[in-house]
């Protein structure tokens, strides 16, 4: 088979490929490595590819279905390579957080979701950019150079899972894991024209992911459409005795991908009025509400809903996410990881010359802001204050879920930013986090699929969002709507060939 | 609430982080305008509400105390950027 022809499958259709002998792990292997030659010069989507274990993985699984092993033949994604955000712990396979402080860390243990992978069959093929600590909305705080968007070098693919994003929607990954604390799932798959899902949280097993902020963090899909981040939900969800909240089994959702039969008839679905209105960009503004008719059309009741709490959800997250991350990172220290600062007089020094030296300047800024909400004297009025309007937050989106079955959101109030734009202004970078910190801060399930497209040929993506544990039924509505439209099928590569055609 | 460079220096250092004077005076404008954006906060009236750690009732998680292996202490200490005898090496802490 030709390379772009694999890269081109879903997840599920390389899968089945695999299994009925079509093609072979490893030659879906060869073939993610030569989109990766490709495309890396263009994207700069990967800090870390893992030829050679993807190989030795691949041929593994290779013989083993060839034996009938009858695990992996059951196995939807048996040899299928993935790529994996760098945040994510992995058995002697470095482990940047796309930070200097890490050095080279090559975790001693694999996550729990890197395990549940190798047990399905999947390949790891790499480990993708991301922001430094996931901390930023762009990928250009890595301290391994930004990424750039497939869809135009000049943009940033989104953040903070934007190398596992943009290696999707480049065709140079089948499909990936990110993570997501307040939108680092969803919003780089929107700006890469892909489908991302961040889960309900408690359902995927933290342990294993490098902490940012420990009660929104959660790892999800970022694949070509939602029935592969059904089948990656399978995977890896569940119960996990590591993480201490992990929710028990009797309560997770279960049997994603079987769920998925596109059936919303009757399903009441909102849209939230200040969401529409809230200086949306028009091309934003129309996805989202053809979105609202094409689902009204398979069936759904669709009406206008309000949210009244939209402006107060990026103080609440910044505080609640700041304060988390200014204590989990204080365990970079110099001593137990990779990168130590020189020239030190004792350990006060050399814990400070090691922290400055080594962390970039946006998770420099998110460390001093969790210290000041934390520090005695401001506790109370901001942070202890932050936690409060999370239960204001709460009770408001359990009121709109006992009425609906899903709300849709946009996933940023534009398309994909230039190069360099966020940066300049780190206040207007966080505003843009509005629509989707909130599915973090109530612990919801949230998705992200492709809408459409802007005026310059830039994805656009929605989010479905449901109450929480309502995961199943927030992925078959995305279902039901990629059936009905083709928006995620479009990749940079497969629209510039129709463009060539018509222009011939 | 104004962010002064006091108040600059004095979080950084309980952060262990350190800032030159350029750094501090570009931390505190970029601090001053998110706090100033955070102050919205205040004007939600929260007097009866309680603070919100968990989204689900988290209970404790309790196991048997039994004893289970660990990772090799090798392999933790091969990230350390020094080791000796299979500790870590720190600068002196006590004269």
């Amino acid at each position: 088979m030709e390379y772009r022809e694999i890269c081109e499958m879903t997840a599920l259709q390389l899968g089945q490929a695999i299994r009925e002998k079509k093609t072979t792990s490893t030659e879906a292997v060869s073939a993610v490595l030569a989109a990766i030659e490709e495309k890396e010069p263009q994207t700069h989507a990967y800090i870390t590819i893992c030829r050679e274990e993807a190989f030795a993985k691949a041929s593994e699984v290779d013989a083993a279905l060839a034996a009938g092993d009858e695990g992996l033949l059951a196995s939807p994604l048996a040899g299928v390579p993935i790529a994996i955000k760098d945040n994510i712990c992995t058995k002697d396979i470095k482990t940047s957080c796309a930070s200097k402080i890490l050095g080279d860390f090559a975790p001693f243990y694999d996550a729990t979701v890197i395990e549940k992978l190798e047990k399905a069959g999947a390949v790891m093929i790499g480990k993708t950019n991301m922001d430094e600590f996931a901390m930023g909305s762009t990928t250009e705080t890595s301290a391994y150079g930004p990424t750039l968007n497939p869809w135009d070098a000049g943009r940033v693919p989104g953040g903070s899972s934007g190398g596992s994003a943009a290696a999707v929607g480049a065709r140079a990954a089948v499909c990936a894991l990110g993570s997501d604390t307040g939108g680092s799932i969803r919003q780089p798959a929107a700006y890469c024209g892909v489908t991302g899902f961040k889960p309900t949280y408690g359902t995927v097993s933290r342990y294993g992911l490098i902490a940012y902020a420990s009660s929104l963090d959660q790892i999800g899909p970022i694949a070509k459409d939602v029935k592969d981040c059904a089948a990656l939900m399978d995977i890896i969800s569940g119960h996990d005795e590591m993480d201490g909240t992990s929710l028990p089994q009797e309560m997770q959702p279960a049997g994603y991908l079987n769920a998925m039969n596109g059936k919303i008839t009757g399903m009441r679905i909102g849209i939230p009025k200040e969401a529409v209105e809230k200086g949306l960009e028009p091309d934003v503004k129309k996805a989202i509400l053809d979105m609202g008719r094409t689902l009204q059309n398979l069936g759904a009741e669709v009406e206008e809903i309000s949210l009244p709490f939209l402006d107060y959800v990026i103080p609440t997250y910044y505080i609640i996410a700041a304060a988390e991350a200014s204590s989990n990172l204080s365990r970079f220290d110099g001593v137990r990881y990779g990168f130590r600062a020189e020239g030190y007089e004792d350990l006060t020094e050399m814990y400070s010359k090691t922290r400055s030296q080594g962390f970039g300047e946006e998770v420099k800024k998110r460390i001093l802001l969790g210290t000041f909400v934390l520090s005695s004297g401001y506790y109370d009025a901001y942070y202890k204050k932050a936690l409060q309007v999370k239960a204001i937050i709460k009770q408001e989106f359990d009121k709109i879920f006992s009425r609906f079955d899903a709300i849709l959101l946009p996933a940023a109030p534009s398309t994909a930013p230039k190069l360099g734009e966020s940066l300049a202004d780190s206040l207007k970078m966080y505003l843009s986090d509005i629509f989707t910190v909130s599915v973090n801060i109530a612990g919801l399930p949230g998705l992200s699929v492709p809408s459409g497209f802007d005026r310059e040929g830039m994805p656009v993506g929605t989010q479905i969002i449901g109450p929480a544990l309502g995961d199943v039924n927030v992925l078959n509505i995305g279902y039901a709507f990629q059936q009905a439209t083709d928006w995620h099928k479009a990749s940079p590569s497969a629209c510039a060939a129709a463009a060539e055609k018509e222009v011939r | 609430m104004q962010i002064t460079k006091e108040l600059v220096g004095y979080v950084a250092e309980l952060s262990r982080i350190e800032l030159d004077e350029a750094q501090t005076e570009k931390m505190q404008q970029e601090l001053g305008a998110i706090v100033e954006y955070m102050d919205i906060l205040s004007t939600l009236d929260t007097t009866e509400t309680e603070p919100l750690s968990h989204i689900f009732a988290i209970t404790n998680v309790m196991r048997e105390d039994e004893v289970r292996p660990s990772a090799d202490n090798e392999d933790i200490m091969k990230n350390l950027p020094e080791t000796e005898d299979g500790m870590p090496v720190v600068p002196r802490t006590i004269d």
